[in-house]
């Protein structure tokens, strides 16, 4: 493993199930054999709020659940505007962002209070602070999985596809098998797909 | 995440549990058969995993209708000589704390845990608390553990603890460890038979001063069995310098801050994993080796104090300490105020030390943040798209401007707290605790003989009607307090994850249950009431315009089920914006569905000038058709 412990924050906006991607990536981190440590940071955000959870993969030594600034490796962020805040606190010029291009607007934004960066200038903000940065369409590729709402298992898909982290697809696969039934295992299949092939290669 | 984890039969196995997935396996490994919540974050997950393996570990759990009575009914299995747990958050011990220090004077018999979620920060709280001075008052020992793995490993010893002392075991855990998750090597589980034994000979008498003595002789006793529990730990160099104290996650940000700031060589950490009562020989061996002592904590300086006061009877004067007392160990709120993490506790360290830390950071930030020209917006709480309450609440404010008589509104614990802030139009104006909204509505209803002419409304769920609001509805029927209560009934408990309530149709464990429907009880208290769905704006505005000029203590139920439970595994409506329809700005109506009525799928499309649904965030209930102005927002009632 290239860093020890390895940091992933995943980041969005409550609803966009943040937290069960964070699982799957423990519980894929476990069956390979890793020590996982996971901090979620959610509160009452299934109404909107931010939210973070902070992974840590080691290969023998306990973590604990918080991310020290500056030191993430990889941030998967699905929403912009909650990629950049994640990224001026934990990043470091070699954190590797993925990143859904898909903004969610704050209710201070929708009243026209605030005003939501246009998100190109959000993409060139990331950039600067760190060129490693993939864009991905990813609550588009999620509609063509069938759902909108499968856009956390896209951005697994290409967490899993961008060979950042020490264990490979099946690991997935498999912890999203034994998680869902039915339809719902054959949509996170196909939306975790679509996300590994874009990132993949 | 992973109930086939916590059922897992081999032990030695390794899987990801989250904190409240290990708390209820250590149970299961204990043999635990009776377990009692009222849910509420950060533990709500403990009963609900329980109650999903109820019927394969033959034991029994129960969404009670609030902590007190799931302390009780606990406490009962426990005299029968069960084990039995009990799980609230911090508030809830508010509720339970009569009978809990009641029950700490009579002790019990069959191993009874006390997992308390404490929740620095008030992430999911109204406020913060540390329950552990409540538990030392109550005369409860009290467990922390560090970390996931140790949350499932002492919930597990917990209950040998409390039947060698015959006294409830708290297992005080924070959100960082109840909401984290992390890889777990499994115990044996256990399947003991059910004996419950209580007969005309077992007498559990909470009476006279004696007791009290008993207490101290228990309390005395756990102070001397802690010095040798495996919780506590050492680690650093074998004469070190200084020694920080460190209790809960803290322990893990300690090690990585003294890591991050080079100094693991001079100073070293003692783990205490038992908080109440103190270990005081095992603290007295090694503060008897530094000049120096730092205490890591969360969230009052409850073990600074009494290792302080410890030092001050046997070793007076010969440790500096230094911790949220001194103001040395302190987030950017302050001592004692909010989480601690390794950022933290390094600069707090570094400052003791005479180290410099920075952490890390990047060199063109100021540049990035300068391309987005505005500030970065905050991310404020709203109601979820299609809530029902946001719908009662426009209804309120609506029918509260027709009224005119500048009617006040009083609140209460649940989702719709949030109608303080923006997403409630900023309508309520006290928030307190569970149930003390129906309280403070009879006073306020109570003062008009003092010439108080504004109409009173308050708004309370229905899980916390059923917990809380019942004796304060009767005592304002009995004085005829003047006040309108509202019940936002959407059919379950939404905020935690949506746990049944008495007004439901099966139990935790997913039995038939006898529904107590909240109609009953408000015609017992002999209150007139309608009932209303609040989807329907215009007829919710109309019956509580109504409302607001009658007389007396009366009651309107909101009635719709909470969305996200409604639309789970069915086809939602499909919500869009007729773009012939919509006229943009130049209707007049300032943008209402995004900008007045404020659902988070009512965006502007700033290109075209039109509204837009935003189809990822839509739930579908169509509420907002039925307000647009110009009729433009069309519904597609889903297949």
């Amino acid at each position: 493993m290239v860093k020890e412990p390895l940091n992933i924050i995943i980041t969005g906006v409550g609803g966009q199930g943040n937290v069960l991607a964070s699982q799957v990536v423990s519980a894929a981190a476990v069956q390979a054999g890793y020590r996982v440590a996971v901090g979620e940071t959610f509160g009452v955000s299934q109404r909107g709020g931010s939210v973070m959870s902070h992974v840590r993969l080691s290969l023998n030594r306990p973590c604990g659940p918080l991310i020290p600034r500056g030191q993430a490796h990889v941030v998967a962020g699905f929403e912009p505007l909650e990629t950049m805040r994640v990224l001026l606190d934990y990043a470091s010029a070699e954190t590797v962002v993925i990143m859904n291009n898909r903004p969610n607007y704050p209710l201070g934004c929708l009243s026209g209070e605030h005003r939501y960066p246009d998100p190109e200038r959000v993409e060139e903000a990331v950039k600067k602070m760190t060129p490693r940065l993939h864009v991905l369409p990813a609550t588009e590729l999620a509609k063509e999985a069938g759902s909108p709402l499968a856009a956390n298992m896209v951005m697994t898909g290409a967490l899993a596809g961008s060979g950042l982290l020490p264990f490979g697809r099946e690991c997935f696969i498999s912890v999203i098998g034994s998680l869902f039934q039915g339809i719902v295992r054959d949509l996170n299949l196909q939306a975790f797909e679509s996300g590994f092939r874009r990132m993949d290669g | 995440m992973s109930l086939a984890g916590v059922c897992q039969e081999k032990a030695g196995v390794k899987v990801a549990l989250t904190g409240n997935e290990a708390i209820a396996r250590g149970a299961l490994e204990a043999g635990v058969a009776y377990a009692a919540s009222y849910p509420g974050s950060p533990t709500a997950e403990v009963l609900g995993t329980l109650s999903r393996v109820a019927k394969q570990f033959n034991l029994y759990a129960e969404w009670s209708v609030n902590e007190k009575v799931a302390m009780e009914g606990v406490a009962a299995a426990s005299f029968a000589g069960l084990r039995s747990l009990v799980v609230m958050k911090a508030d809830g011990l508010n509720v339970a704390l009569d009978f809990a220090g009641a029950l700490a004077i009579s002790g019990c018999r069959g191993g009874m845990v006390m997992v308390l979620g404490d929740d620095p920060n008030a992430h999911s709280s109204v406020r913060e608390e540390d329950s552990r001075n409540l538990c030392k008052a109550k005369h409860l020992p009290v467990l922390e553990p560090s970390s996931v793995r140790e949350a499932m490993e002492m919930t597990r010893e917990a209950f040998a603890l409390s039947e060698e002392l015959e006294l409830p075991v708290v297992v005080r855990c924070v959100t960082r460890v109840c909401h984290a998750s992390g890889d777990v090597e499994l115990g044996e589980l256990v399947r003991p038979e059910r004996k419950p034994d209580f007969t005309r000979e077992n007498r559990v008498i909470t009476f006279g001063i004696k007791l009290h003595a008993g207490q101290e002789s228990k309390l005395a006793r756990a102070a001397h069995l802690v010095c040798d529990s495996a919780f506590n730990s050492y680690t650093g160099p074998e004469n070190p310098e200084r020694l920080v104290i460190a209790s809960g996650p803290c322990y893990m940000y300690a090690q990585e801050a003294l890591e991050m700031l080079g100094a693991g060589g001079t100073t070293g950490i003692l783990k205490l994993g038992t908080t109440w009562p103190l270990p005081e020989a095992l603290l007295l061996e090694h503060m008897e080796r530094v000049p120096e002592v730092i205490f890591a904590e969360e969230v009052e300086p409850f073990v600074e104090d009494n290792v302080m006061a410890l030092a001050a009877g046997c070793l007076p004067g010969k440790v500096r300490f230094y911790g949220k007392r001194s103001g040395h160990v302190a987030g950017p709120a302050g001592p004692g105020i909010g989480e601690l993490d390794p950022d933290v506790l390094a600069a707090s360290l570094g400052n003791i030390l005479g180290i410099n830390y920075s952490p890390g950071t990047i060199d063109n930030k100021q540049e990035a943040l300068s391309l987005l020209e505005d500030k970065m917006p905050d991310r404020e709480l709203a109601f979820c798209a299609g809530c029902p309450h946001r719908a009662s609440f426009w209804a309120v404010r609506a029918a509260l401007e027709l009224d005119g008589r500048g009617g006040i509104v009083l609140g209460d614990i649940g989702c719709y707290t949030l109608g303080m802030a923006r997403t409630g139009y900023y309508l309520l104006q006290t928030v307190h605790c569970m149930g003390a909204g129906i309280g403070l509505a009879g006073g306020m209803g109570n003062l008009s003989r003092f010439g108080f002419d504004k109409p009173v409304v308050t708004l309370v769920g229905d899980s916390t009607f059923y917990h809380a609001a019942i004796p304060a509805l009767i005592n304002a029927r009995y004085h005829n307090s003047n006040f309108m209560c509202i019940i936002l009934d959407n059919e379950t408990t939404a905020m935690t994850g949506h746990q049944p309530h008495p007004g439901r149709q099966h139990t935790a464990m997913g039995e038939p249950a006898h529904t107590v429907p909240m109609e009953d009880i408000i015609r017992g208290v002999g209150m007139p009431y309608i009932v209303q769905d609040p989807y329907d704006v215009e007829a919710s505005i109309e019956v509580i315009y109504d409302l607001l000029r009658q007389e007396g203590p009366r009651v309107l139920i909101l009635r719709r089920s909470c969305v996200l439970a409604a639309v789970r595994g069915k086809q939602k409506d499909r919500v869009y914006v007729n773009e012939d329809k919509c006229i943009g700005d130049s209707c007049g109506c300032g943008r209402f569905c995004s900008r007045v009525f404020a659902c988070p799928a009512n965006v502007w499309d700033a290109e075209k000038g039109r509204a837009r649904i935003d189809e990822a965030v839509c739930n579908g209930c169509g509420v907002c058709a039925s307000l647009c102005p110009q009729g433009a927002i069309m519904v597609e009632r889903g297949v």
